[in-house]
């Protein structure tokens, strides 16, 4: 794998999750968690380079949504800035991809959802292709169910568990990046990004081999997981935490598994892999998935520099 | 001899319906604003750093980013900062009819309202115009309460007072 430009670390993060949130709206349910992160390492949003977050405006269920959650940063003066509509995961991959042009030091990356608030299985089906299969509301849990089922078929991982009911959950996560001696000035445990790569598969379902992730493998083997001494997966139902680890060689590490709310759940897999190997010197794994049954993976290395 | 003539053209409409159910809540800050307004007032939140009165509330300063937590009571009361007469129908309104930009007193921002029990010619910037309610028992928690605004015996804001707004 080729080495970066810059180093690029995870320096601070901060989470709120919770199965139904009655009364905050997104941007109330960002704010603490945003000022949270960025007090981690003493920064303020003015000093922060490049601010880049993932969400879903069908989970919040109405357009540019996420527009509205720039409330939580405060864009004025205006800001460098940037949104997917993906798993924050694939935001910090951005900000890893922004910061390697030198122009900015720091990154803030968040992620934010309140799935409660909808029918988040009949939501999903509004990413399947819009003339054929969307039109049928296959919902999230009956594609993972043919997942499952493919896995069983193909005789490679012996027990396949079944498909438990898709995790609905609201919450955010922030994370703070930075890079090289900036990284280093900012927290006396930086967590260095020592690889990062996403892959993503056909949209038809049929024409995928869903019985093994070909996304997580290459991306893993982009992002150069080897060597590994922890694992951070998002598996959104049982039978996932097989393929992940299948794809990525993981058989004796410890593996730290979680769903999380949609859009955010993979930014906190890589969140709390940051913050359990900081100082340790350890190197861990962290995946985000998105996508129905997994169709866009992101795979990460992190390396925990010795206190 | 051409068999393009005869070939069927591209499908042009499919129709796919899709429908979502959403349970939708406005948050702390806009709850506490809808409050007010079944109560007949309108309130507005403070930044705490640039004082900025936000109205309607957000719950947060979009310019600094952090919360308003400071409540404002708010008169009702406000200038036209910038208007415009439309001519064409619209649902449940006559034509011509008025809505302006308005800055109420106490507040940084400025809110759409609609500008009637005046004629549309006299409208201009600067002018001091108030709330119209509903019945007091007509009053529930939406922004609907408001049915208008209308002028008011005051002499217009100087320019300088709502420049900034215009
Ligand atoms: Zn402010």
């Amino acid at each position: 794998m080729k080495s970066f430009l810059r180093d690029v670390a995870i320096v601070a993060s901060a989470t709120f999750e919770t199965p139904s949130e009655p009364s905050r709206n997104e941007v109330e349910m960002l704010l603490p968690v945003i000022h949270d992160a960025l007090g981690q390492v003493g920064l303020s949003q003015g000093e922060i380079g490049f601010t880049v977050s993932g969400s879903s405006d069908y989970l919040q269920g109405y357009t540019f949504a996420f527009v509205g959650a720039l409330d939580a940063v405060g864009a004025w003066p205006p800001i460098r800035e940037s949104h997917l509509e993906m798993d924050g995961a694939f935001a910090l991959a951005e900000a890893v991809a922004y910061l390697q042009e030198g122009h900015v030091d720091t990154a803030l990356v968040y992620a934010f959802a309140r799935p409660s608030r909808g029918d988040l299985d009949r939501t999903l089906s509004v990413q399947l292709d819009p003339y054929t299969v969307a039109p049928l509301w296959p919902d999230a849990r009956g594609l993972a169910g043919l997942q499952a089922q493919a896995m069983r078929d193909s005789g490679r991982y012996g027990d396949v568990p079944d498909v438990t009911p898709t995790y609905v959950g609201d919450g955010v996560t922030a994370v703070i990046l930075a890079t090289g001696d900036r990284a280093r000035e900012l927290t006396k445990t930086p967590v260095w990004i020592r690889g990062i790569d996403h892959r993503i598969e056909a949209q038809m379902l049929g024409l995928r081999d869903l019985g093994s992730s070909a996304s997580t493998k290459l991306a893993g083997e982009g992002a150069g997981a080897t060597n590994i001494d922890e694992a951070y997966l998002h598996v959104l139902y049982p039978h996932q935490e097989l393929l992940v680890k299948d794809a990525l060689g993981l058989d004796r590490q410890p593996v730290n598994t979680a769903a999380g709310p949609m859009m955010v759940g993979g930014l906190e897999r890589l969140a709390t892999a940051a913050k359990s190997i900081a100082g340790t010197g350890k190197r861990a794994v962290a995946t985000a998935t998105s996508g129905a049954c997994m169709q866009q993976n992101l795979v990460a290395v992190l390396e925990g520099a010795a206190a | 001899m051409s068999e393009t003539a005869e070939a069927p053209g591209p499908v042009t409409i499919v129709e796919t319906p899709i429908h979502l159910d959403y349970k939708f809540t406005p948050g702390v800050a806009q709850s506490r604003f809808l409050r007010a307004l079944e109560r007949g007032e309108i309130t507005g939140q403070r930044c705490p750093k640039c004082q900025k009165v936000y109205v309607p509330p957000r719950g947060a300063c979009s310019m600094c980013g952090v919360a308003t937590d400071e409540e404002v009571k708010l008169s009702g009361k406000g200038t036209i900062t910038t208007f415009c007469v439309t001519q064409i129908p619209s649902p449940g309104l006559v034509p011509p009819y008025v809505t302006a930009w308005i800055r109420l007193d106490g507040s940084d921002i400025t809110s759409m309202f609609l500008i009637q029990e005046c004629d549309p010619a006299e409208v201009r910037l600067g002018m001091r115009v108030e709330a119209v309610w509903v019945e007091e028992s007509e009053l529930v928690p939406d922004l609907g309460n408001i049915k208008y605004f209308r002028p008011i015996d005051e002499p217009d804001a100087e320019y300088e007072t709502y420049k900034d707004y215009v």
